[in-house]
């Protein structure tokens, strides 16, 4: 296994107050790994996406500490903790996010854009990326005439356009048919996961577990077990 | 902050309906304010063309006028006392009245006749055809070339009518720099020959123009002309007791104000809530580049500058627009009052200002307000 990436530890997370209060995730620690890909599962409601949204930087924990290349990232300011997920996380929505009104292409080039690149080598740069996924000839139109499968290939390349060394994906194929969806992490696999990266998905769908090499299932806002997933031990080569 | 704010530019402008509502309610508001504003100063300054093109320093005049084309006669008295003040370099009469003259086809016509001080004719227009002292040749009058002038028949030098049975003869042709506001034309003759032709009260004098020796002097002279019983105002003064009549007295300027806010809620109710809607439809969106890593900084610039964009468009088009209206309808009524001052300008621009600053300010709230937690659990 290769280095940590992400060490979280003792997460706990609570909403509501009083009577409506849910604890949704309680003292939750785990290590995930360069080159790897973790899947967490679990039954609706169990805390996935509350605990990833922690992990990632975009939910404050109540207490605990998620540690990134030896950083408490809860303990950035607002500016620099916007600023370290713009440069080292890629997110992928389950509902795609992209921008009807804007091309494909410009919506790759966002991460880029919002980092100040240059334009013109911002869309470039975005075209490279629409290669990569497989939709560089779709560059010039807008998202909504893609379909699902594809949308969701524009909002992968948009997540991995700055580079990032942690990328999350929060039920990225639940929009999309089985086949679709299995494509679309099989070619993550393939294609994007490599030595530097460490990927986290959550999902539901038990036909893309085969190409996890971890899977962490939560319950009741714990991990209740992790256990080896299809892709345990098995080489890659990646963007 | 250049590509963000490009990004910002295309949510909005690729939104074609959006955009098109957003920016036509905003140069509908403007249109609307500008027109009435200029129009109403259009109102203001032909109320007060008389004052202007006469030029005198300083008027002296009954208490109760309001407006200079309601004189209240004076005694000659008033004038002497004047005359005798320290700080007066002169002071002459000046007769100003409203006549109906009958013209050679037995038709009449309403007319006012500016009677100037025979010594001195202060208050002279400028003449574009004759002399200025063939105002004293017998039946002698000048005829005014504003826009009223075609009233009269068009007189050439040597027209003549009858006014109240006196022979009346055209003996020069004057412009003045600024049109009268009542439609009527416009004749000037001597202080004597108007009060021998005209009917009149026991007193004579409508105005009494003053020359001071010093702008310094100007409120001596208000002081003890004020303790005669009468008062002596600046031109602006008088110009701005014009105005205040017709903007407080007269109901114009409610219905203005009132026409004002019309237009106001008008920008807002279709570019506000445009806005906001434009804003709703892309929450998500605003709450994705929130995860991605845009700041709450870079967010607000690019609404405030999609509100400032759409709200200076909307102005230029909204004041050019009344600009062409404005400029057509001079082309074919030459009466057209409306002028667009630098001051209706502002307030329109400050109306905008407002109208963007209401829309992005809820704009602003909601996308701050929303959570990249709740977009990612979708
Ligand atoms: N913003 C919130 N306000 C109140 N309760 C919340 C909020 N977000 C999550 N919860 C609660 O926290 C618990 C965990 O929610 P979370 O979305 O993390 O579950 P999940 O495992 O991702 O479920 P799913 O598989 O349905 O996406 C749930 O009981 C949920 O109702
Ligand atoms: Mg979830």
């Amino acid at each position: 296994m290769g280095e940590v990436a992400i060490r979280a530890e003792g997460l706990t997370k609570g909403f509501g107050q009083g009577e409506t209060f849910t604890l949704a995730v309680s003292d939750v620690s785990f290590e995930a790994y360069r080159g790897e890909m973790l899947f967490i599962v679990g039954p609706s409601g169990s805390g996935k996406t509350t605990m990833l949204s922690m992990v990632s930087g975009i939910l404050r924990p109540d207490s605990g500490r998620v540690m990134i290349e030896g950083e408490d990232i809860w303990a950035m300011g607002e500016d620099a903790l916007a600023h370290f997920r713009l440069h080292r996380i890629g997110f992928v929505f389950q509902d795609f996010h992209l921008f009807p009104r804007l091309t494909t292409a410009e919506n790759v080039a966002i991460p880029l854009v919002i980092q100040r690149r240059d334009w013109g080598e911002a869309l470039t740069e975005a075209r490279r990326f629409l290669d990569i996924v497989g939709l560089g000839h779709r560059a010039d139109i807008p998202p909504v005439k893609l379909s699902g499968g594809e949308q969701q290939r524009v909002a992968i390349a948009r997540a991995l356009i700055g580079q990032p060394d942690i990328l999350v994906l929060d039920e990225p194929t639940a929009s999309l048919d089985g086949d679709t969806g299995r494509n679309i992490i099989g070619f993550v696999r393939r294609e994007v996961l490599n030595d530097k990266r460490c990927i986290l998905i959550i999902t539901h769908d038990a036909r893309i577990f085969e190409f996890a090499d971890r899977i962490m299932t939560m319950e009741d806002g714990r991990v209740t077990r992790i256990d080896q997933g299809g892709m345990a031990h098995v080489a890659h080569e990646g963007v | 902050m250049f590509g963000i704010l490009r990004i910002a530019y295309k949510l909005l402008a690729n939104d074609r309906a959006k955009f098109t509502a957003l920016v036509m309610g905003i140069t509908f508001a403007v249109f609307l304010m500008v027109q009435m504003t200029s129009m109403f100063a259009g109102v203001l300054s032909r109320s007060s063309a008389t004052v202007y093109n006469v030029g005198a320093s300083v008027w002296v005049m009954d208490p109760a006028v309001q407006t200079v084309a309601n004189s209240i006669p004076m005694p000659d008295s008033v004038l002497d006392q004047v005359r005798s003040l320290p700080g007066v370099k002169f002071a002459v009469p000046i007769y100003s009245g409203g006549s109906l003259v009958k013209m050679a086809d037995g038709t009449y016509q309403a007319v006012t006749i500016m009677g100037l001080d025979d010594t001195s004719l202060f208050g002279r227009p400028v003449m574009e055809a004759g002399r200025i002292e063939d105002i004293y040749g017998e039946n002698g009058f000048i005829a005014v070339t504003d826009s009223e002038y075609t009233k009269i028949g068009s007189p050439k030098i040597g027209a003549e009518f009858q006014i109240n049975d006196h022979r009346a003869k055209i003996v020069g042709l004057a412009k003045v720099s600024s049109n009268g506001l009542f439609g009527v034309p416009t004749l000037y003759t001597t202080y004597s020959r108007a009060l021998q032709y005209l009917p009149n009260s026991r007193f004579t004098i409508s105005y009494i123009l003053v020359e001071p020796k010093s702008a310094a002097d100007i409120p001596a002279i208000q002081a003890a002309v004020a303790r005669a019983g009468y008062v002596a105002l600046t031109r602006d003064a008088f110009v701005r007791q014009i105005s205040d009549f017709y903007k407080y007295k007269t109901g114009i300027g409610t219905n203005l104000l009132m026409m004002t806010v019309i237009s106001f809620i008008v920008g807002l109710s279709i570019s506000g809530q445009t806005f906001y809607t434009f804003i709703l439809e892309n929450l998500e969106k605003f709450g994705a580049l929130k995860a991605i890593g845009m700041t709450s900084r870079e967010l607000v610039a690019m609404i405030l500058f999609q509100a400032g964009f759409v709200s200076l468009t909307g102005y230029g088009l909204g004041t050019g627009l009344c600009a062409t209206m404005i400029w057509i309808a001079r082309a074919r009524m030459p009466d057209y009052a409306a002028i667009i001052t630098w001051g209706n300008l502002l307030l329109a621009l400050g109306m905008v200002v407002v109208i963007a600053g209401i829309s992005s300010w809820f704009a602003v709230r909601r996308v701050l307000r929303i959570e990249p937690f709740d977009i990612f659990r979708g």
